[in-house]
């Protein structure tokens, strides 16, 4: 029996009501398994973001199913009791277009704060963030904060903090869009070398066709439904 | 791991500089508060240095520090009487406002017998006054040096003894002469005063049809000695001997014909009710709202810091982070805040209250009150932050 990582069926999003309505994002329906690299693609406004803020836990969905991990999350709306922050941590991980680095935290006390939040002893957690980075080559930069960063360190800080408690889903809304293009190219190949290594289902947001290279499934948005899916045997 | 710690570190510069400001503004409050509670023991040092059952006074006053009292200086003798009473003294009271050094110089000058009650409470210089005339004991505060010499009612009186913190209830420091000393100061006329006054009732008694002219002049004299008279004392403190019943003694005083007789009570609720109270009211209000400022200014800081946070409060609930981690960033900062900023003030406060020109009494109590009342401000304030943050969603992390 396949154990997918992600799980959605007829997922659909619509805000506000009769003539105000706006459908964001209309019965998507597709599964992800472990290690898979999946791009979603689009203009703005498709619908992408809203996807992944809703597999995201962010935004409640008005219809369909999502089950992370094994683990239903959305039935229509989130099913009671659900502890949404338990979710985030334990399966989730979180890349963002701009980083979102704490500002006040060195680079090894982002990562630090990702354990921490899942229980991981002080000592553990550095211990552990300090072979995260320099695995990603940031070992020389473990004390600096992100103010201090370039761009490309900040974003490899940013996905070392995403992967710290090897999640089974990585969510990542544009994380090139503040790269130039090498940074670009060399973060979307980090990921991809993160989702066979960890196992990880990672979905990227991206608007930009030249980063997709070597995905393994492509998606694309229009409007709020899937238009396009494409196979990267190869890949 | 900390994030209070973590952001004042980051942001120490700040963090300090907000403390410092804080700190200014408690060590005001605070000093308020010692200043509050100075008028009080200013109010009521020489009540309770004098340490008296009985303030026997004029008639219908409430003096002798709220108001003008005059009796006979031997009507200690009468009080000495009375079963009861171990000891009485008569004292004497007066403002004095001179000129030292090309500046306005005032004191509180009190007169008291040699060996009995109402003289300095401490020497911390010198010794105390040991003859009947032209010595004088200051309160340190009046930055007299011992052996010099201070001009009173055309007589040079001689520095022997310093004593210390002995202020009138108007914050003038304290100087004690012979009771002989003060009566001559305060009720003695000059020369050329008692040669007109004499030259006045001796005419007047001349105009006498029933005196002859020897008479006059044998009379003006004797007159005059007596209307001259300076034996006159302001009150006249009592002790009582153990056991001895105060409501008693005063209810017999109570019936002599002109005095009154006030408890060491009554004169302390005639200085802080009727002379301080005002100044006391206007302080206590001016403290409350200072307080209340600080709690705004407080209250705006936490709120500030909390706006700048927004988005890694969005973050930190992105990644999972709990609840009670995200109040505890807000909460602990402003305490922090606080209690720093305290310490600050305490610190300020402490180094300089004895360099305000009036006595600022630095209570426990009060400090303590403060404290709880700053902590209650701070975890207040950081209430308006931890509300805003738990509203903040996840949301708000994503997007550029």
């Amino acid at each position: 029996m396949t154990m997918y990582a992600v799980q959605i069926a007829r997922l659909t999003k619509i805000y506000g009501n009769g003539d105000n309505e706006v459908v964001a994002l209309a019965d998507a329906t597709f599964d992800v398994v472990p290690g898979e690299l999946v791009a979603i693609l689009g203009p703005s406004g498709s619908g992408k973001t809203t996807l992944l803020t809703t597999i995201g836990l962010v935004t409640e969905p008005t219809r369909g199913r999502v089950v992370l991990d094994g683990e239903l999350i959305a039935d229509g709306g989130w099913p009671p009791g659900l502890d949404l922050k338990r979710v985030r941590r334990e399966k989730l991980g979180f890349i963002f277009q701009s980083h979102n680095l704490i500002p006040f935290l060195t680079a090894v006390e982002n990562v630090m704060i990702a354990l921490e939040n899942n229980g991981v002893g002080s000592k553990e957690a550095r211990a552990r963030s300090i072979e995260i980075l320099k695995n990603l080559g940031l070992g020389h930069r473990l004390d600096h904060y992100p103010a201090l960063l370039s761009g490309g360190e900040s974003q490899r800080t940013a996905i070392a903090r995403a992967l710290a408690n090897r999640p089974k889903v990585i969510l990542a809304d544009e994380p090139t869009a503040a790269l130039d293009t090498e940074n670009g190219k060399h973060v979307m190949a980090l990921l991809k070398k993160l989702a066979v290594e960890n196992n990880s289902a990672i979905m990227v947001v991206t608007h930009d066709q030249r980063m997709v290279e070597g995905f393994d499934r492509i998606f694309t948005f229009s409007d709020g439904r899937i238009v396009d899916e494409k196979r990267n045997h190869a890949g | 791991m900390n994030l209070a710690l973590r952001d004042i570190r980051h942001n120490k510069s700040r963090f300090i500089q907000t403390c410092l400001g804080l700190g200014l503004l408690l060590g005001v409050v605070m000093s308020m508060g010692g200043i509050y509670r100075g008028l009080f023991t200013d109010a009521t040092a020489i009540l309770n240095s004098t340490a008296a059952d009985l303030w026997v006074v004029q008639q219908d006053t409430s003096g002798p520090f709220a108001a003008t009292s005059r009796i006979p200086e031997d009507i200690k003798f009468r009080i000495r009487a009375v079963p009861g009473v171990a000891q009485a003294s008569a004292l004497s009271f007066q403002n004095i406002q001179s000129e030292r050094n090309g500046k306005p110089f005032r004191f509180f000058l009190v007169g008291y017998e040699l060996g009995g009650m109402g003289g300095p409470p401490a020497i911390v210089a010198g010794r105390p006054i040991g003859q009947k005339h032209y010595e004088i004991v200051v309160d340190r505060a009046m930055k007299i040096a011992l052996g010099e010499q201070l001009r009173l009612a055309g007589d040079d009186y001689t520095v022997v003894g310093l004593t210390a913190k002995m202020v009138s209830s108007a914050g003038d420091p304290v100087a004690y002469v012979t009771l002989a000393d003060a009566q001559k100061i305060q009720f003695k006329d000059d020369n050329n005063a008692i040669r007109n006054s004499r030259e006045k009732l001796a005419d007047q008694l001349s105009r006498l049809p029933f005196l002859s002219a020897h008479q006059a002049s044998q009379l003006t004299p004797q007159i005059a000695g007596i209307v001259g008279s300076t034996h006159i004392a302001n009150t006249v403190v009592a002790r009582l001997a153990p056991g001895a019943d105060l409501a008693l003694i005063q209810e017999r005083i109570n019936r002599w014909n002109h005095f009154r007789p006030l408890t060491g009570k009554d004169q302390e609720r005639i200085l802080t009710e009727g002379m301080i109270k005002k100044a006391k009211m206007q302080l206590g209000l001016f403290r409350a709202i200072l307080l209340v400022i600080s709690g705004v200014i407080i209250s705006l800081i936490i709120y500030t810091m909390t706006l700048d946070k927004l988005r890694v409060i969005a973050t930190l609930k992105l990644i999972g982070t709990r609840n009670r981690v995200i109040v505890g960033l807000i909460l602990q900062q402003s305490l922090l805040m606080g209690l720093i900023a305290y310490a600050i003030g305490f610190t300020l406060i402490g180094l300089t209250h004895d360099k305000f020109p009036r006595r600022v009494d630095l209570v426990a109590i009060d400090l303590q009150l403060l404290f709880g009342i700053v902590i209650l401000i701070c975890i207040g304030a950081s209430l308006v932050g931890i509300r805003k943050a738990m509203r903040v969603e996840p949301a708000e992390a994503l997007g550029g």
